[in-house]
């Protein structure tokens, strides 16, 4: 399967299919990191299709996380270009391609420590998602029920335990008003009842027609949601396409199950 | 009833402390930059006030008023011109680049100005007071300096706490590339602190220029007082500094009552005691980056 840079068909019975015509909402093109003599990424090509999730899984130091760092805008690539809705964003910062629309959580949350976990949610509500006064304070309060977040709003954002930091991860970067949802590996040390409500939110974000790139190593989470799949292996795109299918490609199965299976 | 006038004098004392060192608590705790021309550019201020004062022939108040928004474009060229490009390469290039700073400041100061000491004229005021009781009197200038030094830290603690800038400053402060990653733009944030911190040094120097003569030189001392404020009231704590800029003035004016020579030194003291004893300051919190 080679790169494409062109957005797939949706899986057959999924819930979106993309159309083939339709501009890609967010694309990486030739995209290459390295840091030093270190080739992190080599000419990576993915392109994601409005209202799509796209699901990322490889090994560890595949470059799944720089991919991400590079489409947020919090690493430069050495080489390629960024585009988002059919501007190319690769000189821009982070801040400036979050408050367009592209939203961020982090594999390890990291909460703004010294403020609550309203406050939290409100300065990404102001700053990113660019509302005002008291529309601020109630998207971010929307938010923050959305994500089960709402009886720990006067809480200090460092007080929280792991699962209540992931779900702030989340609701942090909603209040943002992304059309691209870049979320790196969430469902990570959850327990299966948590896992089904971590997917009925994203489903529900879904509905509303937002994009979403995942990353996640929790594959039977992953797969109830996602429309197609990439795998990355030693920086480069081993295999893309229909998830099952590429879960089952041999290639896949030994870069990222190793040998044992 | 010495010693209570001492305390008292003391606390007059700890008003411009608590100013000068505002902006250095300022700019540590949100761009983790001691700035060592803090000292430096609250002299800048100072000098600033009088020519303006004498060259248009108003009050050093009214000056003040108008000088405070060109030091702020001072903080604002000091970090796009020197901090923005030394934080990048690390802590230490934006201590060395301010310590640079200071040389020049106090050099080209010193070349204007001469070495001579000088004072901001501020009629009758600089000397008048209320007594209360028989041995203890209250300077209006010093109650006056105390005054601008809570509001300014009160002002200052509602800003960050309550604002939409003040949340962005506090998100930065915390995490700055998390916080670009929300859609707040670092630069900007950076330049307000930057701003706020360097306006508010030109107002501390006003107001010791006010009390007290100045010349380009003594811009080290009051960074060394500065930091010691900081220190003894606790980084990131606001009222901490008020804490700390009261705490060191009465130590410095009860050391002198004990005996002139140990003005400072009792001052120094203090700050060692607090650095070996409560190491986080009065009122800090023990911080843990994440």
């Amino acid at each position: 399967m080679s790169p494409s840079t062109e957005p797939l068909t949706a899986r057959a019975g999924g819930a979106r299919r993309a159309d083939p015509a339709t501009p890609p909402v967010l694309s990486a093109r030739g995209v290459h990191r390295r840091f030093g003599s270190l080739v992190v990424l080599e000419g990576i090509d993915i392109a994601l299709a409005p209202g799509e999730a796209l699901g990322i899984v490889g090994p560890n130091g595949a470059g799944k996380t720089t991919l991400l760092d590079i489409l947020s805008g919090a690493q430069a690539p050495s080489e390629g270009s960024v585009t988002f809705q059919g501007q190319d964003v690769t000189r821009w910062k982070a801040d400036r391609r979050c408050r367009r629309g592209i939203g961020r959580s982090h594999q390890v949350p990291r909460p703004f420590t010294g403020m609550t976990t309203y406050e939290n949610v409100l300065v990404a509500s102001v700053q990113g998602g660019s509302h005002r006064r008291g529309a601020a304070e109630r998207h971010a309060l929307g938010v923050l029920e959305r994500c089960g977040m709402l009886a720990q709003a006067n809480r200090p954002a460092a007080a929280l335990t792991l699962l209540e930091r992931k779900r702030l991860e989340m609701a942090r970067a909603l209040a943002t008003d992304p059309q691209v949802l870049l979320l790196d590996e969430i469902a990570g040390g959850l327990t299966d009842a948590e896992t089904d409500e971590l997917i009925a939110t994203i489903e529900q974000l879904r509905a509303d027609g937002i994009a979403i790139v995942w990353i996640e190593h929790v594959i039977h989470a992953l797969l109830r949601v996602i429309d197609r799949l990439v795998c990355l292996a030693q920086g480069r795109v081993l295999a893309e396409g229909e998830p099952d299918a590429v879960m089952s490609d041999p290639r896949v199965v030994e870069a990222y199950l190793g040998s044992a299976a | 009833m010495n010693w209570i006038n001492a305390i008292v004098q003391g606390v007059m004392l700890g008003g411009v402390y608590a100013l000068f060192a505002c902006g250095l608590s300022l700019m540590f705790g949100v761009m983790r930059t001691v700035n060592l021309s803090h000292g430096d550019l609250a002299v800048l201020g100072a000098f600033l006030v009088a020519v303006l004062a004498a060259a248009v022939g108003i009050s050093p108040f009214f000056a003040v008023l108008l000088v405070l928004p060109v030091m702020g474009l001072v903080g604002v060229a000091l970090q796009r011109g020197i901090l923005s490009t030394a934080l990048r390469t690390g802590e230490m290039s934006s201590m060395l680049a301010t310590f640079g700073l200071a040389i020049v400041l106090q050099n080209v100061l010193l070349e204007i100005f001469s070495a001579d000491s000088r004072s901001l004229d501020v009629g009758s005021l600089a000397t008048a007071g209320f007594q209360l009781g028989p041995s203890v009197s209250i300077p209006y200038l010093g109650a006056l300096t105390v005054a601008v030094a809570v509001a300014l830290l009160g002002g200052l603690q509602l800003l960050l706490a309550r604002t939409g800038i003040g949340r962005a400053i506090r998100a930065t402060a915390a995490d700055a590339d998390t916080a670009e990653l929300v859609g707040i733009d670092s630069r900007r944030v950076y330049a307000w602190a930057a701003a706020i911190a360097v306006a508010t040094a030109g107002l501390a120097g006003a107001f010791f220029a006010m009390r007290s003569s100045f010349s380009p030189s003594m811009g080290p001392t009051q960074l060394l007082f500065a930091f010691e404020v900081v220190v003894i009231g606790g980084l990131g704590s606001l009222w901490g500094t008020l804490a700390g800029g009261m705490v060191l003035g009465v130590a410095q004016t009860v050391g002198a009552q004990v005996d002139p020579r140990f003005s400072i030194v009792a001052g120094h003291a203090v700050f060692l005691a607090v650095l070996a004893f409560r190491p986080q300051g009065l009122l800090g919190m023990r911080r843990s980056r994440t």
